[in-house]
């Protein structure tokens, strides 16, 4: 445990009193890759969320025991497109971790957002205006955005998303690149085939952790069918979560049948 | 031509201390009226000028026309209002319009009740329309300490405020700035609003803010030169509606924020990124 990067602690996330993830429990080694995989709504983001800080825990912690820097490119990005900047001045804002509200943005700077343009492709791009770009162009700008930020832990939310085929392959190579630099790297991501191929590590969330370890054990058939049955709808008559006579055991494989059953309309992720 | 152009402000003292005034604003309230528009917060610069009445109309009913009272009481009821709205819209399921509609209405009702305890109308029109024709060295000198304030906070911040507008969730991730720069925005609109009003009343004094601002927006695709272009605008407008006011006997406020208009009606049609430009010449186009 003593190269954890990160350490969830009884973590849980939600939204209005309705958890999204639910009691995890865990550490993700430095240095891992890994995948975090589920349904809609079974808390990737939300978790996404809560391990760069901008939603605060409503139970347990996330520790980032070392306080690295954290690189987080969210989902849905709140990226305002009509606001008249060039791909550089978006780009740059990775430099905010290095230089801050002040610092001067030095010729090595500039060279770097070049070349973390040219890494992701977008070579030349530079006096572009960001709403000249495409869906897949400014994803890969933002790639390039958290390439500059040179953080010790990454998240990518869905980052896939509106790529095509070939930049996939490109993004991917980055990802691993960070991988070999023993950066710890953390990616929502819904194409399973990518998961078997690229990662080694997976997290199989469905409101609780279904199962996290080794990719090939993780995504195990029973493990994807019990992902599969969890109940996304939030009831209001669920009962409350109790933490008295809690017995969260957390290996992570742990079914969490500990009385808030939240479907209880249907049979839920205890019928696996 | 000199006789037009030239003479009024060589010869006439209250000329150039208005000419001085009001140049002076639009260095600082034209950059803040780029962002605001940016920010999508347009609106919320109109209603913000309605929110200082209260304030300013407390100075008045205490101390007469004096700019120093006034401009202390508009400053204390914007902040309020700015912070009241803000906090709600931050901390609540609220959005920002809702919240600031709110609060610069119930400051609206409270300063035309204050005004209307002593006041006579010709009062009100004082407060609401301003004179920039009657700048004192005291006006002057506050309008020359909000600009060197505004431009000073620009220049501190101006890399927080483009990441906030630009991408807030990113400026959240990196750092704790996204909610004080928030603030410090609304206080500087606040800031030059209070600066505006003593010389073109509460109701006006947003206009030299966002009319500039929205016509620079058909000419440029960056915020520097956005704003220099709004001030180059709001530098026009002040002349030119000084001019006017002058030659026709007409009072000066909505002179300068109708020629301020003129300029922005004209960037619609005739601006790079204006309806003539994008809608109906030709355009060729090149194969890659």
């Amino acid at each position: 445990m003593t190269d954890a990067s990160l350490t969830f602690r009884d973590l849980t996330l939600g939204y209005n009193s309705h958890p999204a993830v639910h009691h995890l429990n865990g550490a993700v080694k430095t240095g891992s890759l890994t995948a975090v995989v589920g349904a809609n709504g079974s808390g990737k983001s939300t978790l996404m969320k809560g391990i760069v800080g901008v939603l605060k825990p409503m139970a347990g912690v996330c520790l980032n025991a070392k306080g690295a820097r954290i690189a987080y490119l969210p989902q849905q990005s709140e990226l305002d497109r009509s606001f008249p900047a060039r791909v550089v001045d978006l780009v740059s804002l990775g430099l905010w971790p290095r230089r801050g509200l002040l610092g001067r943005f030095t010729r090595g700077d500039r060279e770097q957002v070049s070349k973390a343009l040219m890494a992701v492709g977008l070579g030349g791009f530079e006096k572009r205006p960001i709403d000249t770009l495409s869906g897949g162009q400014l994803q890969r700008a933002l790639f390039a955005r958290v390439l500059l930020q040179d953080a010790e832990i990454i998240l990518l939310d869905e980052p896939f998303n509106a790529v095509d085929a070939k930049t996939v392959g490109d993004l991917i190579a980055l990802i691993k690149r960070w991988h070999g630099e023993k950066r710890t790297v953390m990616v929502v991501i819904h194409d399973l085939d990518l998961v078997r191929r690229h990662f080694p590590e997976t997290l199989l969330l469905a409101r609780q952790p279904i199962a996290w370890g080794e990719t090939i054990e993780t995504l195990k058939p029973e493990n994807l069918l019990r992902a599969r049955r969890f109940d996304e709808a939030w009831h209001d008559d669920a009962p409350w979560c109790e933490p008295a006579g809690d017995d969260h055991a957390h290996d992570p494989d742990h079914s969490h049948d500990h009385g808030h059953d939240h479907s209880h309309r249907d049979s839920g992720p205890r019928a696996a | 031509m000199y006789d037009f152009l030239i003479a009024p402000f060589v010869e006439f003292g209250f000329m150039q201390r208005a000419l001085m005034g009001s140049l002076m604003l639009s260095i600082g309230a034209c950059p803040v009226g780029v962002f605001l528009m940016l920010r999508r917060m347009s609106l919320t610069g109109d209603a913000m000028a309605h929110a200082i009445l209260p304030g300013a109309a407390a100075g008045f009913l205490l101390y007469g026309l004096q700019i120093v009272p006034m401009t202390i009481g508009g400053l204390i009821a914007g902040a309020i209002v700015a912070l009241g709205a803000g906090a709600v819209s931050r901390f609540t399921v609220q959005k920002e319009d809702a919240s600031m509609a709110a609060f610069y209405l119930i400051s609206l009702a409270a300063g035309v009740l204050i005004v209307s305890l002593r006041g006579s109308s010709v009062d009100l029109m004082h407060v609401l329309f301003g004179t920039v024709l009657a700048l004192n060295n005291d006006a002057l000198t506050l309008i020359a300490m909000i600009t060197g304030t505004t431009l000073l906070t620009l220049a501190i911040f101006w890399r927080a405020l483009v990441a906030e507008c630009l991408d807030p969730l990113f400026l959240r991730s990196v750092s704790r700035f996204g909610t004080p720069v928030h603030f410090i925005f609304l206080g500087l609109v606040v800031l030059n609003l209070v600066g505006g009003f003593q010389a073109l009343g509460t109701l006006l004094s947003v206009g030299l803010m966002m009319l500039p601002a929205a016509a620079a927006r058909f000419w440029t695709t960056r915020v520097e030169p956005m704003c220099a272009l709004a001030i180059l605008i709001g530098f026009a407008s002040c002349v030119a509606g000084l001019l006017l006011s002058y030659h026709a006997a007409l009072p000066s406020g909505p002179a300068i924020i109708l020629s301020a208009g003129v300029v922005y009606l004209c960037s619609i049609v005739f601006g790079t990124r204006g309806v003539f430009n994008t809608r109906t010449r030709h355009h060729r186009h090149r194969t890659a």
